[in-house]
Order: structure tokens, then C-alpha cells, then sequence
């Protein structure tokens, strides 16, 4: 076991490493100058531009050869400096992520949670009987073939602008300041009601569709053909089948999760919802070198960390895999 | 036993927490509607600095100048007037000396006393640190000021050499005054990048808070404003940015917001159908707020034929860009690029003479006389020497009126006979070839609202030509007769308004012989606001305020600020 995680540890070093210059050199590919396009967001005069752009370059370190760029940026990254924001000048690359994260994970994680468990519950039960299929399968090829752009504008729409029921804006209102009471509590739940419910919509569909396959393919595998065989309880031959379908939707779900720290870009868009997914689309147009380089570094360790987590949870669920490990045959 | 005390311990935790979350509302955490202002429309990234002296972000923070830190004067460009603000007098003694007197009596937030030595302070940074916007003027080979002296608390007297009146009087109300006390001792580092976070200032709003997508302040009710221009109305101003544009016409329509200063295509519709107001009732709905120019590369073929730029000058239909591409929120620029605020500059000879219309016949005409033929007849015309024309008109992706404009011009020189298509890259490789001189023709709209037409003609012929021109004459017109006369436009005293229009004729007079640029249309300034809380709003009608309804950065010193002051609440609350 300890040579498995060993050699699995390797790979994932190597990845990061691999991933994270990749990251690193990217931005740089991109044709124009970051600096440039900073200054020029105000109508500087010419002279007072030339010596700003002298330091500015300077202050971000642009001024050195490529090379040595790349050194000081794994100095940096073993020092926990993920560098300053060039489109959120002067703000550390570190806070700007630790502000806006919170609230993707807020959004994202229990919308991706509650889909999966229900949607799989779903998926399993709509496996059962061919009128159940018929009327859940079509439900969720809709909700997931759905472009979600144009769910959450519905959803804004009718629940925000016509039955004034939610607000369309904000992570809590516009009227509070962050305080421990009640008011503030509702308020938050409010706003974040309608991004979530159109996230686990769109979420749903995906896993009950997964889920309502896998069922019927080991319902139709020798071992449940063989237990029915033997007089077991169709319950039983269920539990059995669920699962083994499970695995490969918590692969599904160990990635997206992985993915998270990338945001919900089209759902900060659509409710006006704080994020860090506009903000890595806006590094992006401003060629924001640090701030992108940071997003991405966090989403390549949250994917590894995914990756090593399922590896870690197929361990612990499956025993094959226990078995398999270890030199045993099935 | 243990159940009971659990039990006891599990009715305190819940007691303490029931408690303490139903007496959170405490006061100022929640905010009365009656006391606040909701703006939106300036932002459009969180909030990263409150440095007055870093220009390019303070959409993101609008306020930090106007609201926060103060100008000596404020200029009103509807009547043409300065206002004197921080300052209570100004004039110049002789030819090269201008004296100030600063008003008594007035505070920073911190209480200590504002003083002459605060404004010797803040123009002398320009002295020292060449990084600040303003240092060109106090340093270097162009500079003009060569010391300021301060006389007494209350009077400074700035000693000139050869003056550029014209720039000195649009600093005077750009340049933000801050406390010495508190900025003397600050690195380099801080002064020209640094946060500024807890900012103190002079002004009517102080910082109260903020978060990813609101910026709040609270009203300081110790501003010396507040005996001279009335204190503003809203106690708190909290500025929202939305997503996108639909997003705050969503929050409009809903009351949630009370001006909005975003674009928002259909409003039109809206104030007519009476759902929000704008400052005129009818088209233009917006007042202009600066010049959209076509800039021209005039060191690329065929842009460098004037004969080509006149041709297009008569080939692009403005008035679809105006009644298609922005529904009748914008109105046609004068061929000069002068706002109609500045209207008095314009040479109505001149105009009349050299000046354009939309007219494809006579471009086609110009093309002809100049060797542009239709060699292979596609309803497209080749350069003089049988070279195709395939030109592109840029924007960035994404400023959606900016990419319906394009369209139109590309549509209507295609059916004049030249061959333009609308490109949209992305704002960063738009703004490099901008920079570069690298695009065929693109729009800007820097020339904004201003109390001389100086600042609008240093934009579009700004001298020397360099590699990198990031502030103006983004196409590399060279043209030394015009530079000189932009410099000496620069030089004339702002009272010798003859003196001013004489030289502003022979600059149009090549201006519209040579067409380096085209002016096409006035942007607005994009306001619509609801009287569903406060009213008073400025319109254009008898009875309302004549000032600016906008939170834009850099037009709080053009009367934005009074617009505060003019609010009223449509109910007052409830004594």
C-alpha cells in the first residue's frame, strides 16, 4: 500500500510541476502589454506615463530576462507570495482570491452536494420501472441540455422581476452592511436562493441521467442476474447495483468539485453575484499575468487534491481496489 | 443529573444566540431607505485603491475624488462657469503669477485645520515624484510652475514662467488637495501606488465601508460645504456594481436603484413610457458627455491620402449610428469634435465651408478625382496604384453600442464603394494596436467634457510623436504647423475668449481641409434615475437643478456633487 501512495504521490508532483509552468507561461503568450494597458485605462500625459511604465515594470518584476522571471516566481510560490494584481493594483494576488472565493464555495459546493446525492437517488428510482423512465429520463436530457445562461436569466425573470419573490442582485443586500442578526442571515439565504437553485437544476439532470444508466447497466450484469437467480429480493439486488454505479459518479464528483475555485462565471453574471469567476475572466482581458497565474494554480491543486482524493476514497469503497493493491486477485 | 445540566447549558447557548442575533440590527448596519442614495453604473471591478493620484482606477472607488478629496474649483460646463470650492478666490496678479485664496475655517475629517500649507504640499509632490499625472507642469523640460509659495494660512501664490493657461485652469479643478499631516510622511512607494486604505479628506463623504461589489460612504457632517452649498441630502451613498448592464436596468425598473449612470439600450422606450427619468424627456434623453472620434492611422495606406480620409468623412451615415445603433439616446458631432457645451469655439464658417454630411455621392466623387477606381467592378474601389483596399474598423468585444457603431460604418462606406469590415478583438490586443499605431481606424472617446477646447485638440494632435502614444493622436498625425498652433492655443490667457476662437479657427480650418480624425457622434452621459425615493433630480426643465446627475469618476468636480446637495426626499420619513 505504501509503494502505491508513493508512487501515486510522484505523479502528482510531477503534474503540479508540469501544470503549474504551463500556468505560468500561458499568460505570457498573450499579445500585448499589461502594463501598458493599465496606464492607459486614464489619459495620462505622455511624460508622466514613460516614467510609470519604467516602474511599474520594475514593481512586477517584468523587467528581468524570462528565465529569471520563472525563478523568482517558484521563490515567491514557496514563499506563499502569489504576487501583486496588475488589474487590481495594489491589491495581493492572495487577497483578492480570499475574498471572492468564499462565496463560490458557498454557492458551488452545496449545489454540487445536493445534486449529486439527489440526482443519483433519482437516477437509481427512475430506474425501475419503464414508466418511471420515460418521464424522468426526458426531464433530465432537458435540464442539463439546457443552456444554463439562459435558465438563470428565466429564473431571474420570473421569480426576481415578476413574482418579486427573490432579488436579482448581490450576494445580500444592498441595505446591509455585514452584522450577526437574523435580517442579515435572511438576506444572505435570499440572494443566494436563485443561484443555487439554477446550479442544481443544471447539475441534477447530469447525475440522474448518469445514475439511471449505470443502474440499468448492473442490473443487466451476470452477478444480479445470478442473485435474482438465487430468489434474492429485488431490494437487495438494488443496493447492490447502486453501489457499484456509484463509483464512477463519485469520479464525477471528486472533479467538479476539484474545479470550484474556477468559479461560476455565467451565474456571477447573471445574479450579479460576487465571485472570483468574473474576476478571473476580467484578469483575463486585462492580461493580469499574477491574478490569473494565482486562480489557476489554486484550480490545478484542487483538481490534484480531487484526483488524490478520489484515488483515496476508491480505496476505501471499493475492495477490489483494496485487493488489487495489496496482489490479490479478485 | 448530566441530561439536566446538558439541558440547562443547551437552553443558555440557544438564549445567548437568540439574543444576539435579533439585537444585531444596531444602528447603522441596516440602512434606512429614506437616508440613502443607490447609484450604480461607475464600477466595474471591486474597489482596490483610494490613492487620488492613481488615475486609471478610480471608476472602481468613484468618489475619492469629489466626494472624498477635494479640488479648488469646481467648473460647471453647462453654464461655463468656475465655482470657486475649495478656494474661495483666484486670479492672476500679473502675467505669471496666480493668486489663491483658500477658504478659512474648513476641516479635514480628522479635524485639523485645512490650510494653505496643505495645497504648497500637494502641488510640490508634483515637484518631486515625476510619476504623478500633474509632475509635467512642475517638472521636467515642459515645466511652466516654477515654485509655490505659501503666505500667511490662507494665500499661496504660484510663480509661473510662460503659463499654458489653458492647462492650469483644467488642473485647477483636477488636481486633489490632501493633508499634509498625513501624507508628508509617506514613501514614494505609497504616494504614487500605494491603497490609501481609511482614507481622510476634506469632503462632503467620508469612507464608510466597502466589499466586492459596493462601495459605501457616509456623509461628513462636518463639511465646510455644508454652510456654503447646503448639505447633501442622502446620508449614505452606497455605489453598486452590477454584472452587467440588464442586471441594473433590472434594479432600476425595480426602484432598488436610484441613477443609474450605466448604458442601457431601450431606455427610450422607458422614459417615454415613464418608467425612469432622464434629463431631457425627449431624444437626446442624455446630455454629451464626450466627442466618439474615428481615428484614422495616418501613417498606413490608404489613410495617409487626405483626399481618402475626406472621402470617408462623407461615406459614414451617423444618423443610423444615432437612431439605429443607440435608439435616439445620442446626438451627430459637430465636424470640429467640440461638445456643445464648448459650442462658442466651433467656426460656423469654417463649418459651413469644409464641414461634411453624409453623402455617398460626393465620396465617390472624391474618390474618383483622387485615382480611386473600380477596377474589377465588385462595388469596392482600389488604391491609385491598383493595390485593393481592405480596411478594419475596431472596438473592444464586448462594448456592445461601440460594436453596433462599428457595424454601421462598415455597412455604409461598403455601399459608398470602400471596403471596411468591424473587427472586435479584445480590450487587451485593442488597446495595443490603439497604443501602437498598429489598427486601420478605431473610435475613442476620451474627449470629454471641459472648460476649454484645448484639452479636447491636445488629445487628438498630441505632439511629439512616439512609439507608444497613449494619451492622444492615436493614428500619428504629423503635422507641425498644427502642433504649433495647439501649443499656442495652450499659451492664450482663458479671459481672451476672442484670442481663444481666433486660434481654435485656424486649427479647424486644417483640421477639416486635412481630416486626421472624424468626429462622429456625443456619447452620452448615460443617467436615468428614479423618483420613486428622492427627487429634485436635474432635467432640462425650468424648475429643476442645472447640474450633471452622474457618479462617473472625474465629473463629481463638474457639478456632480451639487446634484447631492439639490436632492430632495419625495416623502419625508415619519418624525
Amino acid at each position: 500500500m505504501r509503494r502505491y501512495f508513493a508512487r501515486k504521490l510522484f505523479i502528482y508532483v510531477v503534474t503540479f510541476f508540469l501544470a503549474v509552468t504551463i500556468d505560468w507561461l500561458i499568460p505570457r503568450f498573450m499579445p500585448g502589454n499589461p502594463v501598458q494597458n493599465m496606464l492607459s485605462r486614464a489619459a495620462v500625459r505622455a511624460e508622466a506615463a514613460e516614467v510609470m511604465y519604467g516602474y511599474y515594470t520594475r514593481a512586477f518584476g517584468l523587467d528581468v530576462p524570462v528565465w529569471q522571471q520563472y525563478l523568482n516566481f517558484w521563490n515567491a510560490l514557496f514563499h506563499g507570495d502569489l504576487g501583486t494584481s496588475i488589474y487590481l493594483f495594489p491589491t495581493p494576488v492572495t487577497k483578492v482570491l480570499m475574498d471572492a472565493v468564499p462565496y463560490d464555495i458557498f454557492l458551488l459546493l452545496p449545489a454540487i452536494l445536493l445534486s449529486w446525492f439527489a440526482g443519483n437517488k433519482f437516477g437509481a428510482f427512475a430506474a425501475r420501472t419503464k414508466r418511471l423512465d420515460n418521464t424522468v429520463l426526458p426531464l433530465g436530457y432537458i435540464l442539463t441540455a439546457t443552456p444554463y445562461m439562459w435558465l438563470g436569466i428565466l429564473l431571474a425573470w420570473a421569480f426576481g422581476i415578476v413574482l418579486d419573490v427573490f432579488p436579482i442582485a448581490g450576494a445580500y443586500s444592498y441595505t446591509m452592511a455585514p452584522h450577526l442578526s437574523w435580517t442579515f442571515i435572511g438576506s444572505v439565504l435570499k440572494h443566494w436562493f436563485l443561484p443555487f437553485a439554477s446550479l442544481f437544476m443544471i447539475f441534477f439532470g447530469g447525475w440522474a441521467i448518469g445514475m439511471r444508466n449505470m443502474i440499468i447497466y448492473e442490473l443487466e450484469a451476470d452477478y444480479s442476474h445470478y442473485l435474482e437467480a438465487l430468489g434474492a429480493p429485488r431490494k437487495l439486488v438494488r443496493k447492490y447495483a447502486f453501489r457499484n454505479a456509484i463509483l464512477p459518479q463519485l469520479t464525477g464528483l471528486a472533479l467538479q468539485l476539484g474545479v470550484i475555485v474556477a468559479g461560476a462565471l455565467v451565474t456571477e453574471v447573471v445574479f450579479s453575484y460576487p465571485g472570483i469567476g468574473y474576476l478571473i475572466l476580467a484578469a483575463i482581458q486585462n492580461q493580469d499575468y499574477f491574478l490569473i497565474q494565482g486562480c489557476f494554480l489554486f484550480i490545478i491543486i484542487g483538481v490534484l487534491l480531487a484526483n488524490f482524493a478520489i484515488d483515496i476514497a476508491y480505496v476505501l469503497v471499493d475492495p477490489r481496489t483494496r485487493k488489487g493493491m495489496t496482489g490479490e486477485t479478485a | 443529573m448530566w441530561a439536566r445540566s446538558r439541558l440547562i447549558v443547551c437552553t443558555l447557548v440557544a438564549a445567548v444566540l437568540v439574543l444576539g442575533l435579533t439585537s444585531g440590527l444596531v444602528f447603522g448596519q441596516v440602512y434606512e431607505r429614506s437616508e440613502t442614495l443607490y447609484v450604480s453604473g461607475t464600477a466595474w471591478g471591486p474597489a482596490s485603491d483610494w490613492n487620488p493620484f492613481i488615475a486609471w482606477s478610480k471608476s472602481n472607488t468613484t468618489g475619492t475624488i469629489g466626494l472624498l478629496y477635494e479640488t479648488l474649483f469646481m467648473y460647471d460646463p453647462l453654464s461655463d462657469e468656475f465655482i470657486p470650492f475649495l478656494a474661495e478666490s483666484g486670479q492672476w496678479t500679473n502675467a505669471n503669477t496666480y493668486e489663491l485664496k483658500l477658504r478659512e475655517g474648513m476641516t479635514w475629517s480628522d479635524g485639523q485645520l485645512i490650510t494653505a500649507a496643505d495645497v504648497k504640499f500637494t502641488f510640490e509632490l508634483g515637484q518631486q515624484y515625476a510619476a504623478l499625472w500633474f509632475s509635467p507642469m512642475l517638472l521636467g523640460d515642459k515645466k511652466y510652475l516654477d515654485s509655490v509659495n505659501q503666505i500667511g494660512d490662507y494665500y499661496v501664490l504660484f510663480n509661473f514662467t510662460d503659463p499654458l493657461y489653458q492647462e492650469w485652469d483644467n488642473n485647477l479643478y483636477n488636481i486633489p488637495i490632501v493633508p499634509k499631516h498625513l501624507w508628508e510622511g509617506k514613501t514614494e512607494a505609497d504616494i504614487t501606488a500605494g491603497a490609501n486604505a481609511n482614507p481622510v479628506g476634506s469632503g462632503a463623504y467620508m469612507y464608510d465601508t466597502h466589499s466586492s461589489d459596493r462601495n459605501v460612504w457616509v456623509r461628513n457632517e462636518n463639511w465646510w460645504g455644508n454652510d456654503v452649498f447646503g448639505a447633501p441630502a442622502p446620508k449614505r451613498i452606497v455605489d453598486i456594481r452590477f454584472s452587467s448592464n440588464n442586471v441594473a436596468l433590472g434594479a432600476v425598473i425595480k426602484g432598488d436603484v436610484d441613477l443609474s449612470n450605466n448604458f442601457l439600450p431601450g431606455i427610450a422606450t422607458l422614459a417615454d413610457k415613464g418608467y425612469v427619468k432622464t434629463y431631457f424627456p425627449a431624444a437626446p434623453y442624455m446630455l454629451a458627455a464626450n466627442t466618439a472620434v474615428l481615428f484614422l492611422n495616418t501613417t498606413k495606406a490608404p489613410m495617409d491620402d487626405p483626399a481618402f480620409r475626406r472621402a470617408l468623412a462623407y461615406a459614414i451615415k451617423t444618423d443610423d449610428i444615432v437612431n439605429v445603433a443607440y435608439a435616439n439616446l445620442v446626438a451627430a458631432a459637430s465636424p470640429t469634435g467640440l461638445l456643445p457645451s464648448l459650442s462658442k469655439y466651433d467656426d460656423a464658417a469654417v463649418i459651413a465651408s469644409l464641414g461634411w454630411t453624409y453623402d455617398p455621392a460626393e465620396a465617390a466623387a472624391i474618390l474618383a478625382a483622387a485615382g480611386y477606381v473600380d477596377v474589377d467592378v465588385d462595388g469596392l474601389v482600389e488604391a491609385p496604384d491598383g493595390s485593393a483596399i481592405a480596411l478594419e474598423v475596431t472596438c473592444p468585444f464586448g462594448w456592445t453600442d461601440w460594436m453596433e457603431a462599428i457595424s454601421v460604418i462598415s455597412d455604409s462606406c461598403k455601399a459608398a464603394g470602400i471596403n471596411i469590415e468591424d473587427v472586435t478583438p479584445d480590450y487587451g490586443s485593442w488597446n495595443t494596436a490603439l497604443t501602437t499605431a498598429t489598427f486601420d481606424m478605431t473610435l475613442n472617446n476620451w474627449a470629454a467634457m471641459s472648460n476649454t477646447p484645448w484639452t479636447l485638440y491636445n488629445l487628438l494632435f498630441r505632439h511629439p510623436i512616439q512609439p507608444i502614444m497613449g494619451s492622444g493622436n492615436f493614428g500619428a498625425y504629423d503635422n507641425q504647423t498644427l502642433f504649433d498652433l495647439v501649443d499656442q492655443l495652450a499659451a492664450v490667457p482663458t479671459t481672451d475668449l476672442a484670442g481663444m476662437q481666433a486660434v481654435c479657427s485656424q486649427i479647424q480650418t486644417i483640421m477639416l481641409t486635412e481630416v486626421p480624425m472624424i468626429p462622429l457622434w456625443y456619447n452620452g452621459l448615460w443617467a436615468q434615475f428614479s423618483d420613486s425615493v428622492w427627487t429634485n433630480w436635474p432635467t432640462d426643465g425650468a424648475n429643476t437643478p442645472s447640474r450633471l446627475p452622474t457618479t462617473w469618476s472625474g465629473y463629481w468636480q463638474l457639478g456632480g456633487l451639487l446634484t447631492l446637495t439639490e436632492l430632495e426626499l419625495v416623502a419625508p420619513p415619519a418624525p
